[in-house]
């Protein structure tokens, strides 16, 4: 009897969690489809941005999010394949460097907010600049990026490394030729994962990348992230409402395109592994 | 003794890499003596030899050495640390973690374990086949060509050549000449093993060794990779890990009996094949190739 | 036996290379923390801790700097959100699993883990337009406590399914259906079973959920109604730790910015607390 119950239940609790998030994406793809076309995507934001485009501000976002990849990518793959490859050698290293990530992931990012505007704005002099944003959400992706990324190289099966070895490769020649190659997709997944998070990111934004909306001329500069645009056309913006329905559309839709090509890398690389560990004889 | 200097040259002159025509097959030519061609030359010297792991001791005080140009056949059941002994011969026990080596072992009059050794040049004069067939996920010319671009072979034509000899040694150029570039996990279990076996022979090593090369292969396979094991004698070293007793007294000069004693992997009996097989000194020995233990 | 020196050149250098670059990487918090150290050192200089709550208001133009009720604030709205957002993503992340007909098991969970890419600052937008004024139907005004629980519980609670999930999957499939063959009815089997044996991972990813809903800003700065206050009832106006730094640090100087940097390190304690928390755990439980 109970157990019909609890099924009933259940299946209502799922129905009704599907429901609002169907709702708020309904919601939002409706109020703000009426704005969406070419000109909206190529024009620059007039009337505080009640009216016009967003063309500054997918630049803007562009800049910041790129920067923050180039920033995190080389020191993300460099530290995952330290945790993955030599941790064995290294055990206190690894720990420790584990302990300081899983810290890292856990700061609000209004902290990281405040961080960035400390470091990179004031005392590198950097101001509020593109190159501030991206800097302070590269520090934010960092985590991220180097768990995926740890968990795709160290799923590349040991017989590799050690065939390589055995055949006098260095652990060097190995991991160009051999094994980051064979971990691509999960590297790949963990960029966009990446990307994912600093696109949705506002509140570590506000304070080192800035609020205008013009185009920007260098990473020097400063620019409008989507996400601040948003903010800001619902806050402070009388009106801005609809407009900013357009921009919460656009950025939804860039972040759900990102977002599944991860998951389809990552469900990619996981069917490959079974291949590569069962040899048909 | 002339067939002996004539013997000992012609695997002379197959390490320098003479240059032969390109119609007699670069590193198998005809056989100069029969099974008992070996020159008792130790390549390997082992004393005392133990390895611990991080959780248990998988060889215990074990003494023996390899002799050039012969197969020494490595039995016992399993878990009596053979393969572990097969890994320190190239330092790949360096590679696990928790892996303590104890003993001594030179391998050309020279200490193995010298911290001034090139471990890459090393490994390339030590080829190694495992178990399980490990081809890259690559491309069949992909496979040979890395470990020859990584050793400095940059000529694409001398690695054609290279690659063509090779193959056609392992008994594998007809099969894939047509498909090189296709990817090598698209070959056979038994196409596989050849290739892992004919990327170890590429590299020109002096020892090969073989790690129950062929219990994971078909019947048919196992045979191809017999026959072609057969043919190497003489010209490597070879030293071979098998569970197959029949397979061993077929190919091997000499034998190693491995058993466990306090739960670590000991060296119970070595000497000649046929030694060992048919007039055995140790009872254990005399049970387990009568088949009546282990 | 085996030496370093035995590695060629090249693997002595990348090892070298890979240890600085992961010193810098975990060198990051440190500097994060160093920062606001030394950007709350003005104020922190001058006034005694105790100040940061017995002082009367939050008023710190005229120097005062009581961080209780923003602190409150904080506190309240996650353990509303984890209250109302525990049982849906749990039975969300049962459902999925346990549940869904095959058809629908992939689907679920996939929306499951797109929502979970929706950025904070459309969840609070969506609040404040369509949320707060249907609330305020009910009880003036819209924005508040209340409003922020709820968004807080949405935002969290796709967190809290997937890691719930994974949960599950590390359940060995045996004891499900070793509990099925005994004839255990599945709500049974569930509840007494997996449940029980998923604990640790469900745990963790409640501490995870917690630290995201306190971290939380732009969501609750947008819905939460940012007046200064105790509440005395969940549809008060409060303001939060994070919303009060995003709103007041456009135009905060002096010990007022510090005040700010302040409550930035108050907040990196907390999450470092729930960090810990979950290792401590982590540890205990194995």
């Amino acid at each position: 009897m109970i157990n019909k119950v609890a099924t009933v239940f259940i299946w209502l609790l799922a129905i009704f969690v599907i429901a609002i998030f169907i709702f708020i994406l309904s919601d939002i793809v409706i109020q703000g489809m009426g704005h969406i076309s070419w000109e909206y995507l190529s024009q620059p934001p007039s009337d505080a941005g009640r009216a016009g485009g967003i063309a500054p501000i997918i630049v803007s976002t562009v800049w910041i999010v790129l920067s923050a990849v180039i920033f995190s990518a080389p020191f993300g793959l460099a530290t995952a394949i330290l945790l993955s490859e030599f941790t064995r050698q290294e055990n206190s290293l690894s720990h420790w460097v584990e302990k300081c990530l899983d810290l890292l992931a856990s700061i609000p990012s209004i902290v990281f907010g405040l961080f960035g505007n400390a470091f990179f704005s004031l005392f590198l002099g950097l101001g509020f600049s593109i190159l501030s944003g991206g800097l302070t959400l590269a520090c934010m992706v960092l985590p991220i990026f180097i768990r995926t990324t740890t968990e795709g190289l160290r799923a590349v099966p040991d017989d590799y490394r050690y065939s390589a070895a055995a055949l006098g490769m260095t652990r060097y020649a190995a991991l160009i030729h051999l094994i980051i190659p064979a971990a691509m997709p999960a590297i790949i997944a963990g960029l966009m994962l990446g990307i994912g998070r600093a696109m949705a990111e506002t509140a570590a934004l506000i304070f080192t990348s800035g609020y205008v909306d013009r185009m920007p001329d260098s990473v020097f500069d400063s620019g409008r992230a989507l996400s601040i645009h948003i903010y800001d056309l619902s806050m402070n913006v009388a009106g801005g409402d609809s407009k900013a329905y357009a921009a919460a559309l656009v950025l939804i839709v860039m972040l759900l395109v990102i977002n599944s090509l991860a998951i389809r890398l990552t469900t990619h690389w996981q069917k490959n592994r079974i291949i590569n560990h069962e040899i048909i004889f | 003794m002339k067939s002996f200097s004539k013997s000992h040259s012609r695997i002379a002159g197959v390490q320098t890499g003479q240059k032969q025509s390109s119609s007699i097959p670069y590193t198998v030519g005809p056989l100069e003596s029969g099974p008992v061609c070996c020159i008792p030359e130790s390549v390997f010297s082992i004393k005392h030899l133990s390895v611990h792991y991080a959780e248990k001791t998988a060889l215990e005080d074990v003494s023996l050495d390899i002799y050039k140009g012969c197969i020494t056949a490595l039995i016992g059941p399993s878990g009596c640390g053979k393969t572990s002994f097969l890994s320190v011969l190239n330092r790949l026990t360096d590679m696990i973690s928790g892996c303590r080596v104890s003993g001594q072992v030179t391998f050309n009059n020279r200490d193995l374990f010298d911290s001034e050794l090139n471990l890459q040049h090393l490994r390339r004069q030590i080829g190694m086949v495992f178990q399980k067939p490990v081809p890259f996920p690559l491309s069949i010319r992909r496979n040979l060509e890395l470990p020859l671009r990584e050793l400095g072979m940059r000529q694409s034509s001398k690695l054609e050549h290279c690659i063509e000899a090779v193959l056609s040694d392992v008994g594998l150029w007809q099969e894939v000449k047509d498909r090189l570039d296709s990817p090598a996990h698209s070959l056979s279990g038994g196409q596989q093993q050849r290739l892992c076996i004919a990327r170890a022979l590429a590299l020109k090593p002096e020892v090969l060794l073989m790690d129950e090369p062929c219990s994971a292969l078909d019947p048919l396979s196992s045979g191809i990779v017999e026959d072609l094991i057969q043919k190497l004698k003489g010209r490597y070293t070879i030293v071979i890990v098998t569970h197959n007793l029949a397979q061993a007294r077929r190919i091997a000069n000499y034998a190693g009996f491995f058993w466990v004693n306090q739960q670590a992997g000991n060296l119970v009996e070595f000497g000649r094949c046929q030694q060992i097989f048919e007039s055995p000194r140790h009872q254990l020995t005399a049970a387990y190739v009568n088949g009546n233990r282990g | 036996m085996a030496s370093i020196l035995s590695l060629s050149s090249t693997d002595q250098y990348l090892i070298i290379g890979l240890k600085l670059s992961a010193l810098l990487v975990s060198g990051v918090v440190l500097l994060v923390f160093l920062f606001l150290l030394n950007e709350s050192l003005p104020l922190l200089s001058q006034i005694s801790i105790f100040q940061l709550f017995s002082d009367s208001s939050w008023h710190p133009v005229d120097g005062f700097y009581n961080l209780s009720p923003m602190l409150t604030a904080t506190l309240l709205s996650t353990m509303g959100a984890l209250l109302v957002a525990t049982p849906l993503g749990i039975s969300s992340a049962v459902f999925s699993r346990y549940y869904a007909p095959a058809f629908l098991k992939n689907g679920y969970r996939r929306l499951i883990e797109l929502l979970a890419g929706i950025p904070s600052v459309v969840y609070g937008f969506w609040g404040l337009t369509t949320l707060a004024p249907l609330l305020a139907t009910f009880h003036p005004p819209g924005v508040s406590l209340l409003t922020a629980i709820l968004i807080l519980a949405l935002m969290i609670l796709p967190t809290i399914a997937l890691t719930a999930d994974a949960a599950f999957l590390g359940v060995p499939t045996v004891y499900y259906s070793s509990a099925a063959a005994l004839g255990l009815s599945r709500w049974r089997v569930i509840k007494d079973i997996v449940l029980p044996a998923a604990r640790a991972g469900i745990f963790s990813g409640l501490m995870l959920a917690a630290g995201r809903a306190i971290g939380e800003t732009m969501a609750v700065l947008m819905v939460a109604g940012n007046v200064v206050q105790f509440p005395t009832s969940a549809f008060d106006s409060v303001r939060t730790l994070t919303a009060n730094i995003a709103l007041e640090m456009a135009y905060a100087m002096g010990n007022h910015r510090s005040a700010l940097f302040v409550s930035g390190l108050v907040l990196m304690m907390m999450v470092s607390v729930l960090v810990g928390l979950t290792e401590y755990f982590k540890r205990y439980k194995q």
